[in-house]
């Protein structure tokens, strides 16, 4: 098994075919959509390859030391121009196949006008512990 | 079993133990193997008297730590007499514990764990679970907050206020997984009523009562929110409205208003009406107007210019909104509704697609959204 991240960006990815932002659907897209994302899951959960999802707020900053004695420095709010990450989940597969066969299902999502979204996601696989058998 | 009458029992029995000389930390971990033996045993041979079985188990649990560590010796030659039956008790036990988890040495979050854990008599797992954080996480908090209190007096009375804002953060949290935290909020407060007459737990009671009441109506079956005035109101709790709002006419009585009092009597107020329609907004502008003197809570103005806008129309709404911080969280979901309601569509939508990248949690993001959406799509027909 091996695991892997798929991100879903605000900004900053190749835009979706069918880019069109969701308060421009109707409301019944809208449900339609959450209902496919929850299946999505749910299904997961299903075949034991679901381990966690959370979304993210779009507000956010950035933070580093600086220095003995002083508070953090922070620079936000973040440029537009910046790559924004909207949440995350990450599922645990038997093969690199499977994880990229997952993350087209999710990217057929249905946006505006019920029609798939083929928005971009990115597919990273987590660095994993060494092997026991290394010869 | 039932472990409800299992979990209410917590208290008590942690109580005597205390009161028995015990420190708190290791009263409280007998108190959880004796909790985790009952619901191994109980089942199959419930004892006659709960409570005496469970303080017996818990004592015996106690001495078998205290004399299984060489290094607690002094603590065993205090175990070896026979257990002083304790100070005649000035002060409820059950009370104690809860000013003791409350104490405002501990951050919320570990008044939080606490206060479920040693009144609530919930494991460290449930809780866990309940907060979406790893066990291990959870039992290292629990345990620095048993630190921090071990040290103090178990026989001074605290303060209710930091109680009552400990029960209220449990409530809000809701529920996640298959703990109810709403409910066990519930039933923690209900549990401090029967330990204390104060008006404002009394308050705090019915606030929570009328608003669990409307629990089912509350979300969708697909999950999204459903905001008051579109809720299906035959699927509120008559019975939790019928006894939040007899609590709060007792506490009123009483002439001593306080903040919990005065939301609950809001949320009565909107219990009480068969519509939305029907609501008594002037009325409950009166009540927001007593919670701004109670309080100095920004959100109360912000709620408040809602209530003017059902009450005066939508632009005294906006008036009353304009003496509000914006920086405010939902402030720019509530100027969105007001100016829904005063006919500025396109201003409306572009502030609910604002709002909802505001939005701290996901039904809201998702709601606010859709109200957009439903705007914009008006707005193409």
């Amino acid at each position: 098994m091996a695991k892997y991240l798929l991100l879903k960006h605000y900004r900053g990815g190749p835009a979706a075919v069918n880019d069109v932002p969701m308060d421009q659907w109707t409301p019944a897209e809208i449900s339609a959509h959450m209902q496919y994302m929850r299946d999505f899951a749910a299904r997961l959960e299903g075949t034991g390859e679901f381990v966690d999802g959370q979304a993210l707020a779009p507000e956010g900053t950035f933070v580093r030391y600086d220095g003995e004695g002083r508070p953090p420095v922070t620079d936000g709010p973040f440029a537009e121009t910046k790559d924004l990450i909207a949440g995350w989940m990450v599922i645990d597969v038997d093969s690199h196949d499977r994880a990229v066969e997952l993350a087209g299902e999710l990217s057929a999502a249905p946006g505006a006008g019920g029609k798939p979204i083929h928005e971009w996601l990115e597919l990273r696989p987590f660095l994993s512990e060494p092997p026991t058998i290394t010869e | 079993m039932d472990e409800t009458l299992l979990r209410s029992l917590t208290p008590s029995v942690l109580g005597i133990l205390v009161r028995r000389g015990i420190d708190f930390a290791a009263a409280e971990d007998a108190m959880q193997d004796a909790l985790v033996e009952a619901v191994r045993v109980w089942p199959a041979d419930p004892p006659r008297d709960p409570k005496g079985w469970l303080t017996t188990v818990a004592w015996r649990r106690f001495l078998d730590a205290a004399r299984s560590d060489a290094a607690r010796r002094r603590r065993e030659d205090l175990v070896e007499e026979e257990p002083a039956p304790g100070a005649a008790p000035t002060v409820d036990d059950t009370l104690q514990l809860y000013f003791l988890c409350a104490h405002p040495s501990l951050t919320p979050s570990s008044a939080v764990a606490l206060t479920l854990r040693a009144v609530g008599g919930l494991t460290t797992r449930q809780i866990a679970h309940a907060y979406l954080v790893p066990e291990a996480t959870m039992a290292q908090r629990i345990s620095r907050a048993k630190r921090t209190v071990s040290g103090l007096r178990f026989d001074r009375p605290g303060d209710v206020a930091t109680v009552l804002r400990v029960l209220y953060l449990v409530f809000n949290e809701g529920y996640s997984g298959d703990l109810d935290l709403a409910a066990e909020a519930i039933r923690l407060t209900r549990q401090l009523a029967a330990s204390i007459d104060h008006p404002e737990v009394a308050g705090l009671l019915a606030l929570m009562l009328l608003h669990h009441a409307r629990r089912a109506a509350r979300t969708a079956p697909d999950g999204s929110l459903v905001p008051l005035a579109e809720q299906d109101r035959s699927r509120w709790d008559t019975r939790s409205i019928a006894e939040g709002v007899e609590i709060l006419q007792a506490a009123l009585a009483r002439d001593q208003l306080g903040e919990f009092q005065a939301q609950a009597a809001i949320a009565a107020l909107h219990a009480d009406a068969p519509t939305a329609a029907e609501t008594d907004w002037v009325q409950i502008v009166e009540w927001y107007d007593e919670l701004a003197h109670l309080t100095d809570n920004p959100v109360v103005r912000l709620n408040r210019a809602v209530a003017v806008g059902e009450a005066d129309g939508p632009r005294a709404g906006l008036a009353a909104l304009a003496t509000v911080d914006d920086a405010l969280p939902r402030y720019t979901a509530v100027a969105a509704y007001l100016h829904e309601r005063d006919g500025d569509l396109a201003k409306a939508a572009r502030l609910y697609t604002e709002a909802a990248q505001q939005a701290t949690n996901l039904a809201e993001r998702d709601h606010l959204t859709r109200q957009a959406a439903r705007l914009n799509s008006l707005g193409r027909r």
